[in-house]
């Protein structure tokens, strides 16, 4: 885990539980004439760097993306009881699926002033690699000596999910023992920029990073763009056993699909029938009922689709006021991570079913009315909740393209 | 400029997003841009850069709120005009 307000499983579980936002203001967008100045970048150190890559790795290594995505990777390898050695055999039933939203965009930037400038042999032997959409999987893959599917799927805010879903189906047809899944995401103006230009993010809370964030809240006032990588461990269940290693949860089913930018879909907006269609098909793939469902990792990024996304959720589960699940938002603390989104969220979503916690939605103590319409405000929890027992959580990630995943994790009952 | 001039400048703007035809050809003071043209709501941002170019004029944020149909379209047009 590799978020905005915390680096690594054990100071994550504790941000998230304590409310701890990670957005804050950086004068280069302020410099730069961005509209939201604010954004949410993991705060990794030098000597942090050094403990996942050589080095030599890091000689002219610049992709944030790419780095958050292999410390993510390497430690979700790690906590699984698994070593990392450069010269170990090929793991051939090993595999990995790690998204990313857009390719090394910095790295890119650098590359293209050197190349205008007619010094395109300055470019070193690791442009190529590191601005390679495949780059965060081609990397892990060396570090852990991957032989299985190695791959980087992308899906705009979809990305995380989405490779969670097809590393459980790779496992599940029988094609990999295990895959590492995940997203991971860059940062800075040249990734943030066109979001600014759309005014899809928030811009009046440059004087207050931390209450920039508010899904649900009747003042949210658009998105905040956000950064980093989450991985997964995935791996099938007879193998788990035999290595003994420890499980946080089950992948009990998945689905995804698209709204084809018909009905109140668009590039930039999902069809809520496909959001529905997705969340039951999810649901009838884990072959649970809507009422097993004891939380919800929802997607809302403090837009005005929060409250249409809520409208998805009650309609798809036919469960709307108090009986409705609890629901909450990650991108409160960690802003909107974009391509890690999902992988981070869920690794959020996993921590909350094993310790049996639901960490505080924060900044929507003022619950949008269009929202507290539809579900009783004691659904959103505005503090920790501990020793809240979980059996089943749902998350959900939507991205531009219209696309939707969403996935189902269960507790595993020993 | 006359109000008719401003709403036929307008119109030449918004037409290449304008989704229904029928409410473009009775564009009129009172026209929404999401709801009467079918504009996407990702476009507007498009129609007030194409706004500024035209009149070479800046819209703040703020103003670009508000800008959700012709009325409060030309206001802000006049207001910021009569600024330069």
């Amino acid at each position: 885990m590799a978020a905005p307000n915390a680096i690594g499983i054990s100071d994550f579980t504790n941000a998230i539980k304590k409310g701890i936002s990670g957005i804050r203001f950086y004068q280069e967008l302020k410099d730069l004439n961005f509209s939201c100045c604010i954004g949410g970048i993991p705060q990794v150190t030098e000597e942090q760097k050094l403990q996942y890559f050589t080095p030599l790795q890091l000689k002219n290594f610049n992709s944030p993306g790419i780095l958050y995505g292999c410390m993510a990777g390497m430690d979700a390898w790690k906590d699984a009881g698994l070593s990392i050695n450069e010269n170990s055999d090929t793991d051939w039933d090993s595999g990995t699926v790690f998204g990313t939203g857009s390719s090394s965009v910095e790295k890119l930037r650098e590359s293209f002033y050197k190349i205008d400038a007619g010094n395109v042999k300055q470019l070193g032997s690791t442009a190529v690699v590191q601005t390679m959409v495949s780059g965060v999987s081609a990397y892990l893959s060396g570090i852990l000596g991957l032989g299985n599917l190695v791959t980087s799927n992308s899906s705009a805010c979809c990305t995380g999910a989405e490779a969670i879903l097809m590393g459980f189906e790779r496992i599940q047809s029988g094609k990999a023992k295990r895959m590492l899944v995940g997203g991971c995401s860059d940062h800075g103006p040249y990734i943030w920029g066109g979001f600014d230009a759309m005014k899809v993010i928030s811009y009046k809370h440059n004087d207050d990073p931390e209450k920039a964030s508010r899904p649900m809240s009747a003042t949210a006032g658009g998105f905040v763009p956000g950064s980093g990588a989450g991985a997964l461990l995935l791996e099938s269940l007879d193998s788990a056993l035999d290595r003994a290693a420890k499980i946080y949860g089950e992948v009990s089913g998945a689905a995804i699909n698209a709204g084809g930018q018909r009905g109140s879909g668009s590039m930039t907006a999902p069809n809520n029938e496909a959001v529905q269609r997705c969340i039951k098909d999810a649901i009838e793939n884990a072959g649970i009922h809507p009422n097993e469902i004891d939380l919800i990792n929802g997607h809302l990024t403090a837009t005005i689709k929060d409250a249409a996304e809520i409208n998805n959720w009650a309609t798809a589960l036919n469960r709307k006021g108090k009986d409705f699940p609890y629901i909450h938002s990650l991108k409160a603390m960690t802003g909107h991570c974009l391509g890690a989104a999902g992988a981070i969220e869920s690794v959020a979503a996993i921590l909350c079913l094993d310790n049996d916690f639901i960490f505080p939605s924060i900044n929507c103590e003022d619950v949008h009315p269009d929202i507290a319409a539809i579900i009783s405000t004691e659904k959103i929890p505005q503090q920790l909740l501990e020793n809240n027992k979980l059996q089943v959580v749902a998350k959900a990630s939507f991205g531009f393209g219209d696309v939707n995943a969403c996935i189902i994790f269960k507790k595993y009952n020993r | 400029m006359t109000k008719e001039e401003l709403i036929d400048k307008l119109k030449g703007i918004v037409k290449p997003y304008v989704k229904n035809e029928e409410g473009f050809n009775n564009l009129n003071e009172n026209t929404d841009f999401l709801n009467d043209l079918k504009i996407n709501s990702a476009n507007l941002v498009d129609v007030i850069l194409d706004i500024e170019t035209e009149f070479d004029i800046i819209i703040d944020n703020v103003s670009m709120e508000k800008m959700l149909t012709v009325k409060a379209a030309m206001e802000i047009i006049n207001t910021k005009l009569a600024e330069k």
